[in-house]
């Protein structure tokens, strides 16, 4: 298949493998921001084909790890309301509110949806005029303009059913986070391509600037990844900490500039809350005044109670690269994919599940190799 | 003047009524008219309580499943090919040749009868290309509203053929892995209906009757050692099941799984897995190393199992699990699915 099979081939993935051992001659920690490089790494094996003292931390980068348990219930009370149908992308439905997911919801009799695209839920909304559609809108800057658009379509349509629960999340601002972090270990960033692809590269020149760390955009095939590391410790070994294109396929410096102008007309920054994380300053995007119709939240208006994340699940340290899933306690134990304590369980990209579907274990060293062949 | 007049019989209806789930009239005309033509056999038309079967000494192999398949109508089958294939080929995974079916149907009120007579027609031509006659069978009608069109139950009675007592518990270390076809097009078929997705190129459901390929592999000879269609939860979950009984690792090679072109287009599409997606025509084999290529050579003789190819291996391990050697050398365990495959966001 033209664009996955040459990322994929062996030859060359072992080939750019071994130029980064050649490279490397000191310990570097480095790490992928997004879920979806997050996958790619677990499910192909791709750490063992990295020398030993190349350790990749896995980032934030995973919408449906980081939207806040408070959200999630508003979801789930707002999908109870008899007149309206929810419709969301299909992992963020197993994510566990403070008692109930959207599909315990549905189980109860909730109409809730799995959509492919916004713009089926503007669909939803044209042939269903007696129900209220609610399309639950997270994701980072990747799903942003998709969303912006069936804002600014079901405007100009005057569907006056359709509604919007935003909880969109902004990259950068996620990576200074886990640069303030006293503990944080991280000396070089695989950035999100596809939300590069979107944004363009331009504001990470600034991160890479006043924390000296330098930062690749990178895309989500084994060789891309493999390119991108070797990028990176070239600067690193080399001292340097500059901003490098890696994903050149997809990703303009400026971005997709149409793209862009459909975001800033629909959305404004705001202050947000990771789950996990905590709140970070200007790290969210939510609906602008005028739309201020289309905002579920205003919408229905739902009075919620304040809520406690799980104090056992230590989602936000394994967010930040601080800690590897098989360090917590609850890990294969109390949380697995069917009983989720902690979002990162849930999406196929959430580190927890990643490393539960693709057998990591901490006995494992980093080796599956070992687990596979030994322990008889 | 205002006329006394008896409302005229209701005439033969073109939609399912409670009525004809009620044993009466309707019911009659149901079996009569639907039912019977498309079935008939001796058993099932002495209209008895139930069937009777002549037994030899042989073994017997039973089974049951239910199917509640949406959309009833998909490309390259019906609810009602898989409730026959599915029977026949779950008794073919314990060595069996099926020799009686029965079936249940669960029928939604305001069902069009064409639905209905489209699915029993495709019941009739599986269960005659698998050569099984539905010797049995029972009707009920639900209110609108408390089911989803059809819903189908079938029993299959099965002789043992095989020689050698085939399952997990007879898998060992050294055993080869063959699976009998690529991967994933019965689930990417329903999925793409369900949702209104197009492809470039059709994909049509795997659906088929898998008893002539494990038919020619005894005739042949072959010591099976154990047999499992790949059916919900894919080739991942078969083989997981597998791996716990006979405690032992179970290798297979991404490189080597057959996955179709488009099917593997939609599962990169659509953020799934084609390891875990559900095949209705697709089987896997475990034979002795030295067997595996006489085995393949038979099973890419027979039309069903012509993209037969050989996948892994077994090995020694105290606890079961599964490995995949990914494309590029890495490896991973494969687990089990948890609750269904849910579309990622990005």
């Amino acid at each position: 298949m033209k664009f996955l099979d040459e990322y994929r081939e062996y030859g060359s993935v072992h080939r750019m493998a071994q130029e980064i051992a050649r490279w490397t001659t000191r310990p570097w920690t480095i790490m992928e921001v997004c879920g979806g490089q997050t996958y790619t790494i677990v499910k192909s094996g791709l750490q063992e084909l990295l020398p030993l003292n190349i350790t990749l931390v896995h980032g934030p980068g995973c919408p449906v790890c980081v939207t806040p348990v408070a959200i999630i219930d508003r979801a789930v009370a707002t999908a109870m309301l008899p007149q309206v149908i929810l419709c969301s992308f299909g992992d963020m439905l197993r994510v566990p509110g403070s008692t109930q997911s959207l599909l315990d919801a549905k189980s109860l009799g909730a109409d809730v949806r799995i959509v492919y695209s916004p713009l089926d839920a503007l669909q939803l909304a044209r042939s269903n005029p007696a129900r209220e559609i609610v399309f639950f809108a997270v994701g980072f800057e990747t799903t942003a303009p998709a969303n912006a658009m069936a804002v600014w379509q079901a405007e100009r349509e005057g569907l006056s059913n359709f509604s919007m629960l935003v909880s969109h999340v902004l990259v950068p601002p996620a990576m200074e986070a886990v640069l303030a972090s006293p503990q944080c270990q991280v000396q070089a960033f695989l950035a999100a391509g596809h939300a590069c692809m979107v944004t363009g590269y331009e504001e990470y020149l600034s991160i890479s600037d006043r924390h000296k760390v330098p930062i690749v955009v990178t895309g989500f095939e084994p060789l891309d990844l493999l390119e991108g590391v070797l990028m990176l410790v070239k600067q690193l070994e080399s001292g340097s900490a500059r901003v490098e294109n890696q994903y050149t396929r997809a990703v303009l410096k400026e971005g997709n500039l149409q793209a862009q102008a459909r975001v800033v007309e629909v959305f404004e920054v705001t202050h947000r809350a990771w789950r996990g994380i905590g709140e970070i300053a200007s790290s969210g995007l939510r609906l602008r005044e005028r739309y201020h119709r289309l905002d579920a939240e205003t919408k229905f208006g739902l009075q919620m109670e304040a809520v406690q994340e799980s104090d056992e699940c230590i989602a936000g340290l394994v967010l930040q690269g601080l800690k590897r899933p098989y360090d917590c306690p609850a890990f294969r134990t109390r949380c697995s994919p069917d009983t989720p304590l902690g979002a990162p369980m849930v999406s196929s990209e959430g580190a927890c599940a990643a490393y539960f579907h693709f057998g990591r274990r901490k006995s494992d060293g980093d080796s599956l190799v070992s687990l596979a062949t030994t322990s008889n | 003047m205002a006329t006394l007049s008896c409302p005229l019989p209701r005439p033969a209806t073109e939609r399912i009524l409670l009525a004809h789930g009620g044993g009466g009239r309707l019911t009659n005309q149901l079996i009569e008219d639907i039912f019977l033509p498309a079935f008939a056999n001796p058993s099932l038309n002495s209209r008895h309580d139930g069937a009777l079967i002549a037994a030899t000494g042989g073994k017997l192999a039973m089974t049951t499943d239910t199917y509640v398949v949406q959309p009833l109508i998909f490309p390259g089958g019906t609810i009602g090919d898989l409730a026959v294939n599915g029977t026949v080929n779950d008794l073919a995974m314990c060595g069996a040749r099926a020799i009686a079916l029965s079936t249940g149907f669960i029928l939604e009120e305001g069902l069009p009868m064409e639905a209905l007579r489209h699915v029993v027609a495709s019941m009739r031509d599986a269960a005659l290309a698998a050569d099984v006659p539905i010797v049995t069978g029972d009707t009920k009608v639900v209110d609108k509203g408390k089911g989803d069109g059809i819903f189908i139950n079938t029993t299959g009675i099965g002789l043992v053929v095989a020689q050698h007592p085939i399952g997990p518990e007879q898998v060992r270390a050294g055993d080869v892995v063959l699976v009998s076809g690529d991967l994933g097009a019965h689930g990417i078929a329903i999925l793409s209906v369900r949702e209104g997705l197009e492809f470039e190129g059709t994909i049509t459901s795997d659906t088929a009757c898998l008893w002539p390929a494990v038919e020619a592999l005894l005739i042949a000879g072959i010591q099976i050692h154990c047999l499992r269609d790949l059916t919900r939860g894919g080739l991942s979950s078969a083989l997981n099941e597998i791996a716990t009984v006979a405690e032992v690792r179970i290798e297979i090679a991404e490189a080597l799984i057959p996955v179709s072109g488009v099917v593997r287009g939609a599962c990169e599409l659509l953020g799934l897995d084609p390891l875990y997606v559900a095949n209705e025509g697709r089987f896997a084999v475990f034979v002795a190393p030295e067997d595996a290529a006489h085995a393949l050579e038979i099973l890419r003789s027979q039309t069903v199992s012509k993209g037969a190819v050989s996948v892994g291996s077994v090995h020694e391990h105290r606890s079961g699990i599964v490995t995949v050697r990914s494309r590029i050398g890495g490896n991973r365990v494969l687990d089990m699915m948890s609750g269904e495959q849910l579309p990622r966001i990005c």
